[in-house]
């Protein structure tokens, strides 16, 4: 039997890594992971580690209608896949398209820590140096 | 599209189910139901000619089997095709292709939605996405806000040009006597409602009520000897582009740009001979994104197109002249509403709002995250 590739993906994040799959057919990065390649069609799907590096593509403040605002983002990946993510560590408004991002794991704390798997968010890489 | 004869069918019949926040206790299936009943009264067929249904609601899993029971029939074809708010417009080409293949006559197209009266958490359950819930997108609006913002940075679409939108379907709305919204709205009023997903505040975004209806398509031979002139579809298509907006291949590029380029192949027309264009209006960047994928404006000059009320009434070209979902009716899958407007203006049924010698419609349909497009031409019997 065969493990989900989200089973696969979680595993990465929970050793602090973004993992995201790679199509040596169509040669081109491929997210979320998948059972099925989205270009070929072919099953052969390779795991690979991302560098951790981005840029913010897109970007937006949601107002809930109780709590803080808050970012919510898509992210392009230096390995050339996208995903939803958020900016943190900055307000949520000085969140920028263009803006260069770096991954971290973010594990979920509080009464539900445990239930809720990790998952990646991003913060401004210049902070890194 | 290919494979499908231009004015192959004709829509014949067409009526709103009561709208806005209908009788308590209101399923969905009663106001397909009321839709159909008035549609066939539109045309003067009966439930006993209808052989094909095509349906698609978000509260019934199997809503053609709860239609055919409470409608008391057997369709021969049937079809609940469900892919958003579009979903309609793929129904007129699935129809269309039906009646040509003769696996049907008279095709009756239904929705109903009682999102206001149960509520949208009811109306509409939310999927989990373990690449996307984590973040709280509040959906759809934030993957709508993360395409305008993309819009905004690359063309420099402002909010106001945003919010013209807004305030051009709120003054077809008050043309309009069956319109949810009943008082004028100003630009600033739209900039300074409530923030849901920067840059949309909720005046940006597109009602939430109740609502349903039915149009009915026949056969050219069998449309010339009804009630009122049949509306000919003169083209349809269709596509695909993703699912959730972070699959969406260009965030400034919808597949409304392959659509449109089938059905005006098919319909052998162009933009520029376009009389009536309803556009499916969930946020106020879609007509701009709509504007310029269908060729009524190049890619990026949507805002600059709305400004100074070129889409209101009196304005050069119009759009959603029923108020749109923004300030008419937005029960949650809009597309069938837009086809029913523009049935109504080719036959001259409309009013203050009525636009002259109306020839050719476009009746543009949105689904999902602008996900799923589909584009329907129709006609007047002068246009076959």
């Amino acid at each position: 039997m065969e493990q989900s590739p989200l089973a696969i993906y979680q595993s990465h994040l929970d050793k602090g890594e973004l993992a995201y799959q790679w199509s040596p057919v169509a040669e081109r990065a491929v997210f979320y992971p998948r059972l099925v390649c989205p270009f070929t069609g072919s099953t052969l799907l390779e795991w690979r580690v991302a560098s951790g590096l981005g840029t913010v593509h897109a970007t937006t403040v949601t107002h809930p209608q109780q709590g803080e605002p808050y970012n919510v983002a898509l992210i392009d990946c230096d390995e050339g896949f996208r995903l939803m993510s958020r900016v943190e560590d900055i307000a949520p408004e000085a969140v920028s398209i263009g803006m260069r991002v770096r991954f971290r794991v973010h594990r979920p704390s509080g009464d539900k820590a445990g239930d809720e798997p990790a998952y990646p968010v991003f913060f401004p890489a210049e902070a890194a140096a | 599209m290919t494979g499908l004869q231009r004015g192959g069918a004709a829509i014949v019949g067409a009526a709103e189910s009561d709208l806005g926040q209908v009788g308590e206790g209101l399923n969905p299936i009663d106001l397909m139901a009321q839709g159909i009943a008035r549609a066939l009264d539109d045309c003067g067929l009966g439930l006993g000619d209808v052989d094909g249904l095509l349906c698609a609601s978000t509260q019934s899993r199997t809503s053609g089997l709860s239609l055919s029971e409470y409608l008391g029939i057997s369709p021969r074809y049937i079809d609940t095709t469900i892919l958003g708010g579009s979903s309609f417009m793929f129904h007129v080409a699935h129809a269309v292709a039906a009646i040509q293949l003769g696996l049907c006559e008279v095709a009756v197209i239904a929705y109903g939605s009682t999102q206001r009266s149960v509520g949208r958490r009811q109306a509409s359950v939310r999927e989990v996405n373990p690449f996307e819930t984590p973040y709280r997108p509040f959906l759809p609006s934030t993957a709508y806000a993360l395409a305008a913002s993309r819009h905004m940075h690359e063309f420099g679409t402002t909010r106001e040009q945003m919010a013209a939108v807004a305030v051009a379907a709120r003054q077809w709305a008050l043309l309009n006597p069956v319109a949810w919204e009943k008082k004028p709205l100003t630009i600033p009023e739209v900039l300074n409602a409530r923030m849901v997903s920067y840059p949309f505040t909720v005046r940006d975004i597109c009602l939430v009520t109740d609502g349903g209806g039915a149009i009915i398509l026949t056969t050219p031979d069998r449309a010339r000897s009804l009630k009122k002139p049949p509306v000919y579809v003169l083209g349809c298509g269709q596509a695909i582009t993703h699912a959730n907006i972070s699959s969406m291949p260009d965030l400034t590029i919808t597949g409304a740009l392959d659509s449109g380029r089938q059905a005006y192949a098919m319909a052998g027309l162009t933009a520029k001979d376009i009389d009536v264009v309803e556009l499916y209006d969930a946020f106020t960047i879609n007509p701009i994104l709509f504007l310029e994928d269908l060729g009524f404006c190049a890619k990026g000059e949507g805002g600059r197109f709305v400004e100074d009320g070129r889409i209101a009434p009196g304005g050069e070209l119009p759009v959603n002249t029923n108020g749109g979902g923004l300030s008419y009716c937005h029960p949650g899958m809009y597309g069938l509403f837009l086809l029913i407007e523009a049935v109504r203006q080719l036959r001259g049924e409309c009013g203050d709002r009525q636009i002259d010698d109306a020839e050719t419609a476009i009746a543009h349909g949105n689904g999902g995250v602008l996900s799923s497009q589909s584009t329907v031409i129709l006609g007047t019997p002068a246009t076959v």
